[in-house]
């Protein structure tokens, strides 16, 4: 039962590296300008790179024939876990740097948690993306103060994307049965995400509602629409020449 | 040679000639990808740590080393990946850091300047492989692989490829 848990926390984190890395790459080739596209590309690489690391420790514990291909490619939209907020579409540039930055303040503070924890393997994966998480918060920090604080359309947009996105951010600190068994707390973690992006916002003269209704519901597969979408495209291969190997 | 023969530092300097398919100029020793190697009876342990997260160069090491391996006459052999201690610029070797300029890649500074949250920081100062002036700009944090930033030499203007702290 304890192991079955544990095993979803780490579906639910890969699961979160996986479909935010997934949504990046959507990107490749159509970014706005060189630099940028190689940027969100390359995190999406470290994304799927964590997603990996995830998927091959579930496999282990699973210890069922379970692979890391078979985990990603191989489960329906309700045993994912990730949380509703890096499935949402990449909308224009803004909502997606906005979606990074998110997230990687999220991610950041969670890996720290999850760097000091018993379980050696976790707190290895955590302290290894804790270096390109690193990365991707800067990066996506800089660039919501340069759209928010920028144009006069870059500021509406940002806006816009605040708009789209704050009610998916709430789920992140409510706990998940699974969360209370590894021993993580996400409840803590709020104050310091907030006073983040109040920092980051104040700089680019963005805010949001206190009273957005929070959706929920990723954690326990119950997902939005995207997801079957995103799944659709990520899981083509092995649905359609099952065992393919690269 | 037979693999009765051959001893840990001769694995080393064997396992030296396998090079990261993404960087030829460095071998995996040069880049401290192989941590340790353990003979267990007559079962050959190598132990290494991945430099990026997702760097995909990653399985085409791990085939070589495997195909090295097999060449050398182990057939019982076992790979393992370990994530902590996390990699770091730090055990890249001085050698390999020459070679890596003389392939026209600035080497990673030797003090850690990139691995913070703070915004805006002013470009690390890196030399520039081809002219040696540290006259140098960054045109992109991010380059061809993970593991690069793209910078611009201002004196001799020819771009290159910083191998960036991590």
């Amino acid at each position: 039962m304890k192991k079955d848990l544990l095993i979803n926390y780490i579906l639910h984190l890969g699961d979160n590296a996986l479909i935010l890395g997934q949504r990046n790459s959507e990107w490749c080739g159509h970014g706005p300008i060189l630099e940028q596209d190689i940027a969100i590309t390359n995190i999406s690489l470290d994304l799927v790179g964590q997603a990996r690391n995830f998927f091959q420790y579930a496999a282990l514990l699973k210890a069922d024939g379970s692979t890391e291909d078979s985990i990603a490619s191989l489960r329906t939209e309700r045993e994912f876990k990730n949380c509703l907020l890096v499935e949402q579409p990449n909308g224009d540039w803004g909502q997606t740097i906005l979606r990074q930055f998110l997230f990687s303040n999220y991610q950041y503070l969670l890996y720290q948690q999850l760097q000091a924890k018993e379980d050696k393997q976790l707190a290895a994966i955590a302290e290894k993306s804790l270096k390109e998480v690193t990365y991707h918060l800067r990066w996506s920090s800089e660039w919501v103060i340069r759209l928010g604080n920028g144009t006069e359309e870059s500021h509406q947009r940002m806006l816009k994307a605040v708009d789209e996105l704050w009610r998916y951010t709430g789920e992140l600190f409510v706990p998940a049965d699974y969360e209370k068994v590894a021993g993580i707390d996400v409840v803590v973690l709020q104050e310091p995400w907030t006073n983040k992006v109040k920092e980051i916002f104040d700089e680019a003269a963005l805010s949001y509602s206190e009273k957005t209704f929070m959706q929920e519901g990723g954690k326990q597969g119950r997902h939005t629409e995207h997801l079957g979408y995103i799944l659709t495209e990520l899981q083509y291969m092995q649905r359609a020449y099952p065992g393919c190997e690269w | 040679m037979t693999k009765a023969t051959i001893d840990k530092k001769m694995l080393y300097t064997y396992l030296d000639e396998i090079n990261d398919p993404e960087v030829p100029a460095l071998s995996i020793i040069d880049l401290g990808i192989v941590r340790d190697i353990v003979m267990h009876g007559d079962e050959i342990e190598v132990i290494i740590t991945p430099t990026y997260t997702g760097c995909p160069a990653m399985d085409m090491i791990t085939m070589h080393i495997r195909l090295m391996l097999a060449t050398l006459g182990f057939k019982k052999q076992k790979i393992t990946t370990v994530l902590s201690p996390a990699w770091t610029t730090d055990w890249m070797t001085e050698e390999g850091k020459r070679k890596l300029k003389d392939y026209g890649i600035a080497p990673p500074n030797p003090v850690q300047h990139v691995c913070h949250t703070e915004l805006f920081a002013a470009d690390e100062a890196v030399q520039c492989p081809h002219c040696n002036s540290y006259h140098t700009h960054r045109i992109s944090e991010f380059g061809s692989t993970a593991c690069k930033a793209l910078y611009q030499c201002d004196d001799c203007k020819e771009p290159f490829d910083y191998f960036k702290c991590h």
